[in-house]
C-alpha cells in the first residue's frame, strides 16, 4: 500500500496527489510514468509522475477524472493508500541544450510536460511554456512552470484568462514572430497533439509528442499499447512514451483508445449507482469542500 | 487389494479423470478436471506394475521417483507419496495439471508399450490436492542461517522453486516481481478452469511461512538495476524473467481494435479478472455472441480460444498453419477445446486483417501445404499460390509464442544476450556473463515449460549455494 500525504484539487476534476514512494522518487527522471492499482480489483492505469521529493520520498502525480478509476481515484484524499503503484516506467524524455524549448500543455497535459519542462531549463535551454485550458480555472500549474521557464503563456479556448485561442495559435504566432525554436514538446489531447504536429511540420522543428494509449502491464508484456510510429508498430509503454510527432499515427491511436467505450460506460454506471455520483460530482466541482464530504470508497 | 496379481493390476483400464462436462464448462471458469477421488487414485496407482527399471523416470525433466511415489498411493500413504515427490518437484499440484505428460513421463511408461501409459499426471495432482487439502503445505526444516543474500527476480516456476531451495539451505531470498501479484504465467497466462490461482497462492504462502521475502511492483532494470541490486548487499542474483514479449505476425491490420496478443487477453482475463468484469474494473473485449480467430496452437492459443468461449463466443476458431499432428499443446487441451465446440482450421495462414471503421472485420488467410522438415523437425508450412479467401471474425488473438522482454538486457550491459535476446548461462553452474548472476527458466531457453522452468530454478539454487560458499571459485 501506498500512503497518500496530500490531495488537491488544482482544477475541476484534477487533482494531485503526493504520495509516499521512496524508491521511486529515488529513481524517476522527467518523462517516466507510474502505473498505479487504487485498490484490489481495481484496473492498472498509467500516471506520470509530475514531480518527485527524494529527501520526504514522495511522488507526485495529477490525474483527470474521466472514466471509472480517474474519477475514483479523485475521491481518495491524504491519508488513504493506493494498492499498488508500480514504475518509473517508460524511457525518460531525451534532453538535451536545443537552444529554445517550448513546453506546451493542453488541460491535464501541463501535469505532464511539466517535469519535462523543469529538466529542459536545468540543461541550458530558453524554456517557453505554452498551457492551456478551457476557461481560466482549467489552467494548471501557472506559478510552477512560471518558477522554471523564462516565459510562460496561458491560453484559454473562451478568452477568460491569458490568450485567447488555442495553444497552436499562441505557438505559431511565436513562430512567426520570428523567434527561433529549435525544439516543441506537447502534451494533451490528442487532436492537440496531431495539431501541434501539423504546425511545426513545415518549420522542420524537432517536435515531442507522449502518447497515452490504454496499457495492462506497462512492461512490454502485453502488447496493448502499441502504437504506430513511422509506418513501424512500437509498444508505448517501453518504447516511449515520447516520440516524434512528425511519424505518429495519431487517427489510430485515437480509435485504439475507444476500444473499451461500451465497457468504460459500463463500468461508471455500477460505480454511479454505487457511489450516487450526481452528488459526488457537485463536490468536486466546490474542490474546497472536499475533505468534509469525501469518504472513501471501500478498498 | 494387497494380493492382486501383476496380471491382474494390467487388466485395470486407464481411470478417466472424473470433469465438468462440455456444456456446463463452456459457461463457467472453474477448473475443467475435478481430480481422482481416492479410489480412482488407488486403481490408478494399481495399475503401476512397479518396474524395477522404471523408464517413466527417465522422461520427467526432474526425475521424480514416480515409482515409489505411485507404490506409495496403492498403499494408501498419501502424505508420504507427497513427500516423495516434492524431493524432486517443488510443485506437483502445478505439474500435475499442466506437464505435457504424453510427451514426458507417461510416453516413457512401459504401459504405454501394450495398453494404456499408467496417469502418473493424474496421480501427482492427486497427491499434491490431498496434502494441500487435509494437511497443508508441510513446510520443510530451514538450515541454520548462512547471513547470505538472494535477489531473485521473477515470480515465475523458476523463481519459485529457486527461492524454496535457497530459503532451505539458510540463505535469505527476496523474490522481485514486475506485476502485482506473483506466480508469473501461472498467474497471468494459464486460466483458472485449467489451473485454480489459489493453488499456486498455497504454494507463495508456503514460501512466505519459509521465510521468503516478496516484493511486488519491482521492475527490475528501472525500480532497481541488477547492479544495485549486488550494490544494496545481494551476494547474487538469480534472474528467472521468464519470455513476456509477445510476438506478433506483422502483417496489414494487425494495430486495428479487436486484434490481441494472447497475452493481453489473457493477462486481462486471468490476472486483472475481466471475465469478472464490471465487479472487479478491468475490461476485455466483449466477445459474446461474437466470432474469435485464434492464431496459433499451442497451450497459450489452447488457453486463449477456450477462454474467448466463456466469454460467449458463437464462433471460436484455432487457426494453425500447420497440420493436427503437429500442434504443440498438450493432448488433453486440444480435446477439451474440441469438446467445449471449439473449430479448428489447420494449414492456414493469417496474411492481411481487414477493418471497418478501425475495427477488425475479415482475416485474409491462404492455404498451406506441408513441405519438407525445417529445423524444428517439423514439416515446413509453404503457402499454396492462388488459395487466398476471406473470413468473417470480429476478434483475433495472436497465439505465435513469446520472445524475451528487452528491459534487462538495456539495463544490464555488461549482462550476456544471445541474438534470440536469451541470457547465455554456462550449462553446468547456470552462470551468466556477469559474476554473482545466475539465469533460468524461459530467459534461458525461451518459451518452454514449467517443470523444466522449475528444474532450472532448483539447478540454480544449487548452483548459487556453491557459489555462495566459494564466491572466487
Ligand atoms: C504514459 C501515460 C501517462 C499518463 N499520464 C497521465 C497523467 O499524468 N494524468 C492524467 O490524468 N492522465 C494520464 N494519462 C491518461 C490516463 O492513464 C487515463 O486517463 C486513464 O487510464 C483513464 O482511466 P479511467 O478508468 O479513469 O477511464 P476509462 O473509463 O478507461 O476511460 C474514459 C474515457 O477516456 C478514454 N481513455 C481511455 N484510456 C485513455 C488514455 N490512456 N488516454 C486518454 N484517454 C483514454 C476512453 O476512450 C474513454 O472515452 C496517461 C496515460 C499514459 C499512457
Ligand atoms: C498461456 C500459457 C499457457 C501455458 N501452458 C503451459 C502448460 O500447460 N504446461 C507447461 O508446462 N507450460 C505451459 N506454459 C509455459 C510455462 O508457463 C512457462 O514455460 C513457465 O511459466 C516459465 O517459467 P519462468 O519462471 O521462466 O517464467 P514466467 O512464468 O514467465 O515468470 C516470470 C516472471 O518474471 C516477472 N518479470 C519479468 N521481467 C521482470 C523484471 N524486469 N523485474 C521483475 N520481474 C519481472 C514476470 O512478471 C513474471 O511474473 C504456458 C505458457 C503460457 C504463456
Ligand atoms: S513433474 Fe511432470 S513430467 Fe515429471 S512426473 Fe510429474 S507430471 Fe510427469
Ligand atoms: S514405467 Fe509405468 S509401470 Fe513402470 S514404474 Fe513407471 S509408471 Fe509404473
Ligand atoms: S502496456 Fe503491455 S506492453 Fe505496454
Amino acid at each position: 500500500m501506498y500512503k497518500i500525504r496530500s490531495a488537491e484539487f488544482l482544477a475541476p476534476n484534477i487533482k494531485k496527489f503526493v504520495i509516499e514512494a521512496p524508491k521511486i522518487a529515488e529513481k524517476r527522471k522527467a518523462g517516466q510514468f507510474v502505473i498505479i492499482r487504487i485498490k484490489e480489483g481495481g484496473e492498472r492505469v498509467p500516471l506520470t509522475i509530475a514531480d518527485s521529493d527524494i529527501s520526504e520520498g514522495t511522488i507526485t502525480i495529477i490525474a483527470q477524472g474521466i472514466g471509472k478509476t480517474t474519477k475514483e481515484l479523485n475521491t481518495f484524499q491524504a491519508g488513504d493508500s493506493i494498492q499498488d503503484v508500480v514504475g518509473p516506467l517508460g524511457k525518460p524524455s531525451h534532453i538535451e541544450n536545443f537552444g529554445t524549448a517550448v513546453s506546451i500543455g493542453g488541460g491535464v497535459g501541463t501535469a505532464i510536460a511539466y517535469p519535462t519542462a523543469v529538466a529542459l531549463k536545468q540543461a541550458g535551454n530558453h524554456t517557453i511554456s505554452i498551457i492551456g485550458g478551457r476557461s481560466r480555472e482549467f489552467v494548471i500549474l501557472e506559478d510552477e512552470m512560471r518558477k522554471v521557464c523564462d516565459e510562460v503563456y496561458p491560453t484559454t479556448d473562451d478568452g477568460s484568462y491569458g490568450y485567447h485561442g488555442f495553444v497552436t495559435q499562441k505557438l505559431k504566432e511565436l513562430i512567426d514572430s520570428g523567434r527561433k525554436i529549435d525544439f516543441v514538446l506537447a502534451i494533451g489531447p490528442i487532436p492537440m497533439m496531431k495539431a501541434i504536429a501539423e504546425t511545426t511540420r513545415p518549420y522542420g522543428i524537432q517536435t515531442m509528442v507522449s502518447l497515452n494509449p490504454i496499457m495492462v502491464d506497462g512492461t512490454g508484456m502485453c502488447g496493448g499499447c502499441r502504437a504506430t510510429v513511422d509506418n513501424k508498430t512500437v509498444f508505448v509503454c517501453v518504447d516511449g512514451p515520447e516520440f516524434d510527432a512528425h511519424k505518429v499515427d495519431f487517427a489510430l491511436l485515437a480509435q485504439r483508445n475507444k476500444s473499451y467505450l461500451g465497457d468504460e460506460k459500463t463500468a461508471l454506471e455500477k460505480q454511479t449507482l454505487e457511489q450516487k455520483s450526481r452528488e459526488e460530482e457537485k463536490k468536486e466541482h466546490e474542490c474546497n469542500y472536499d475533505k468534509m464530504f469525501f469518504s472513501k470508497i471501500s478498498s | 487389494m494387497e494380493e492382486i496379481s501383476k496380471k491382474d493390476r494390467m487388466k485395470i483400464p486407464r481411470q478417466k479423470m472424473p470433469e465438468q462436462s462440455g456444456e456446463k464448462r463452456v459457461t463457467n471458469f472453474d477448473e475443467v478436471n475435478l481430480g481422482f477421488t481416492e479410489e480412482l487414485a488407488k486403481l490408478e496407482a494399481l495399475r503401476c506394475i512397479q518396474c524395477p527399471k522404471p523408464t517413466c523416470i527417465e522422461g520427467c525433466p526432474v526425475g521424480v521417483k514416480i515409482r515409489d511415489f505411485i507404490g506409495l498411493v496403492a498403499q494408501g500413504d498419501y502424505l508420504a507419496a507427497a513427500a516423495k515427490i516434492k524431493e524432486d518437484n517443488a510443485l506437483p499440484a502445478v505439474c500435475g495439471r499442466v506437464c505435457p505428460q504424453e510427451v514426458q513421463c507417461e510416453s516413457q511408461c512401459i504401459m504405454g508399450k501394450k495398453h494404456e501409459a499408467v496417469g502418473i499426471g493424474r496421480l501427482e495432482r492427486f497427491v499434491a490436492d490431498f496434502e494441500r487439502e487435509n494437511v497443508g503445505i508441510r513446510t520443510p526444516q530451514v538450515k541454520a542461517r548462512t547471513g547470505k543474500k538472494v535477489a531473485i527476480i521473477g515470480s515465475g516456476p523458476a523463481g519459485l522453486s529457486c527461492a524454496g531451495d535457497l530459503i532451505k539451505m539458510g540463505h535469505e531470498v527476496t523474490i522481485f516481481e514486475a506485476l502485482h501479484e506473483l506466480g508469473g504465467v501461472l498467474v497471468y497466462g494459464i486460466p483458472q478452469f485449467r489451473l485454480p490461482k489459489e493453488i499456486v497462492k498455497a504454494e507463495v504462502e508456503a514460501l512466505q511461512k519459509l521465510g521468503v521475502n516478496f516484493q511486488t511492483n519491482a521492475v527490475i532494470g528501472f525500480t532497481d538495476t541488477i547492479d544495485e541490486l549486488l550494490q544494496n548487499g545481494y551476494d547474487a542474483v538469480f534472474v528467472a524473467v521468464g519470455a513476456g514479449l509477445p510476438y506478433f505476425l506483422n502483417i496489414p491490420g494487425e494495430n486495428l481494435n479487436g486484434v490481441y496478443s494472447s497475452n493481453e487477453f489473457l493477462t486481462r482475463v486471468n490476472l486483472m479478472k475481466a471475465y469478472k468484469f464490471p465487479e472487479y474494473d478491468t475490461p476485455v473485449f466483449n466477445c459474446s455472441n461474437k466470432n474469435v480467430a485464434v492464431f496459433g496452437g499451442g497451450n497459450t492459443a489452447m488457453d486463449a480460444v477456450r477462454t474467448a468461449k466463456r466469454l460467449g463466443a458463437k464462433k471460436a476458431y484455432i487457426i494453425y498453419r500447420r497440420s493436427e499432428v503437429e500442434l504443440p499443446a498438450r493432448k488433453e487441451e486440444v480435446h477439451h477445446a474440441k469438446e467445449e465446440g471449439v473449430e479448428f482450421l489447420f494449414l492456414e495462414n493469417p496474411i492481411e486483417f481487414i477493418g471497418q471503421d478501425g475495427w477488425i472485420k475479415q482475416a485474409r488467410l491462404q492455404k498451406m501445404a506441408l513441405g519438407e522438415p525445417d529445423q524444428s523437425g517439423r514439416r515446413k508450412p509453404v503457402p499454396v499460390d492462388g488459395s487466398e479467401h476471406l473470413m468473417d471474425i470480429d476478434m483475433a488473438i495472436i497465439a505465435i509464442g513469446n520472445g524475451s522482454n528487452p528491459i534487462l538486457q538495456k539495463t544490464t550491459p555488461d549482462l550476456n544476450f544471445n541474438k534470440r535476446g536469451n541470457i547465455v548461462i554456462e550449462e553446468s553452474t547456470m552462470k551468466t556473463s556477469k559474476k554473482g548472476v545466475f539465469a533460468g527458466g524461459d530467459i534461458v531457453s525461451g518459451g518452454a515449460t514449467v517443470i523444466l522452468a522449475m528444474g532450472a530454478g532448483r539447478k540454480a539454487a544449487s548452483a548459487i549455494n556453491d557459489y555462495l560458499s566459494n564466491p572466487e571459485s
